[in-house]
């Protein structure tokens, strides 16, 4: 079928990848270098944009992904981070040499689906799934296509596996009845102001300002993307908070005599998926990944490397397959056992140190941050807790004494 | 009634994703399945801009 003057699209494809983010481009580029035919649908205009992101990348990420970033994606190298407690105090984290990128996302996931696009995917944007295509067969439902918006028409798509990388509020894993709705503890509520013309303390250095009144179970960021500009946003508990998030961020700028003078140039909003890790993320001819099937590092929020990781391995998956001829959920549920080995079993630690975390006082947050080096604070974002529970131990933290078990 | 303010709402998708009944779907966007929706307000209490209201 022709769907413009110059777009040819097939009425079937093996794969049909439905979310052009990081999760959805990896995931396409693993396919399509494998030599599978592969269409992705992304239902925004602009890949990459709008954001719903902070843009920070550990440099460990970007390493371990073996990312060759091109230069005009990066913003910023940040060499650490300051992160005050609820009274001010602050512990500095800086290590040698490069710590991690701000990246401009419009940028970036474009690279990511050129990419894509080159190892031989079909992308489109304006293209809206609405629906899965179902068919039973032997009994079973098995995901068999997608029904598309593409700017302005209907149309209906074949495939032999989707993947289902459409993001926190994914509707093609709920239609797929794979996932239910989120439990609205486990999601947090983000905004974010893009700023320029601000002071910023060091802009090679990430700012984060904990405090229950300053953002309940969460954070404010001020990640630098040039020397007095920063995306200043935060994320918080998304549910039973008297207070938007928005309205958070707005008190706490004003507060700030180097942030309140600055100019917005964009506003952005997004919720983060926090926990929540899901021990069966495939269906019969389909697999989620990325933000759809909550990958991302429940401290700090990050998600653009758990997405990348998680594309490639459901690309090897999908390829064998569909060189089998095999789609069932029985075959692809290879894909979680990969995914939980290699990142699952980490995050979910990190997840254990985030609950220990939530319930914290601020008179608990400031007794830690007095004992607490930099180094500590890596550790717990690796998921290290039991360097954790030796100090809430040794400095009698009640409520972490009784969550750590001992 | 699930009223939204659209220039209020930035469209991140928050409220589609915590809806228990599917009641709310994100295109050019947000519009909610009247005969879907329970009025559990939890798209309300959720959403970062307060975009959201129950009438």
């Amino acid at each position: 079928m022709i769907i413009g003057v110059f777009m040819e699209i097939k009425d079937e494809y093996d794969i049909i990848v439905v979310g052009g983010g990081p999760a959805g481009s990896s995931a396409a580029e693993a396919c399509a270098k494998n030599g599978l035919s592969v269409l992705l649908l992304e239902k925004r205009a602009e890949i990459g944009a709008p954001k719903r992101c902070g843009e920070g990348l550990s440099d460990n990420s970007v390493k371990a992904l073996k990312l060759k970033i091109p230069k005009n994606c990066i913003r910023q190298n940040i060499n650490g981070a300051y992160i005050y407690a609820p009274n001010g105090k602050d512990i500095k984290i800086q290590f040698k040499g490069s710590q991690g990128y701000i990246v401009e996302r419009k940028m970036f996931d474009k690279w990511l689906a050129e990419n894509a696009s080159r190892a031989g995917a079909k992308i489109i944007t304006k293209a809206d799934v609405y629906d899965l295509i179902i068919e039973n067969i032997a009994g079973k439902d098995f995901v068999k296509g997608v029904k598309v918006n593409i700017m302005g028409k209907e149309y209906a798509i074949k495939s032999k596996i989707v993947v289902a990388a459409d993001g926190v509020e994914s509707l093609t894993m709920r239609k797929a009845g794979i996932r239910s709705n989120k439990n609205p503890k486990l999601v947090d509520s983000g905004f974010q102001y893009e700023m320029c013309n601000i002071k910023l303390r060091d802009s090679h250095m990430i700012e984060l300002y904990l405090g229950n009144k300053i953002a309940r179970r969460g954070y404010v960021w001020i990640f630098p993307k040039g020397k007095n500009i920063a995306n200043v946003g935060i994320g918080i508990l998304g549910s039973g908070c008297e207070k938007t998030a928005k309205q958070y961020l707005d008190e706490f700028i004003e507060s700030k005599n180097e942030l309140k003078k600055g100019s917005i140039l964009e506003v952005n909003a997004g919720c983060v998926p926090v926990g929540g890790l899901m021990k069966n993320m495939v269906g019969n001819g389909i697999v989620g990944v990325g933000d759809a099937v909550n990958q991302v590092n429940p401290i700090h929020g990050g998600g653009i490397a758990e997405s990348i990781f998680s594309g490639r391995i459901a690309g090897e998956v999908i390829t064998k397959a569909i060189k089998k001829g095999d789609y069932s959920e029985k075959f692809l549920s290879e894909y979680n056992k990969i995914w939980w080995k290699k990142r699952g079993k980490r995050l979910e630690n990190i997840e254990k140190i985030r609950e220990a975390f939530e319930n914290m006082s601020d008179e608990n947050m400031n007794d830690l941050s007095g004992i607490l080096r930099g180094e500590d604070l890596t550790d717990f974002t690796r998921g290290n807790y039991a360097k954790l529970a030796k100090i809430m131990i040794k400095y009698k933290i009640k409520s972490l004494v009784r969550f750590v078990g001992v | 009634m699930i009223k939204v303010d659209n220039s209020k709402c930035i469209q991140c998708g928050g409220c589609v994703s915590v809806c228990p009944k599917e009641a709310l779907k994100l295109t050019n966007e947000i519009k909610c399945d009247e005969k879907k929706c329970i009025k559990c307000k939890m798209c309300v209490n959720f959403c970062p801009v307060g975009a959201l209201k129950l009438e």
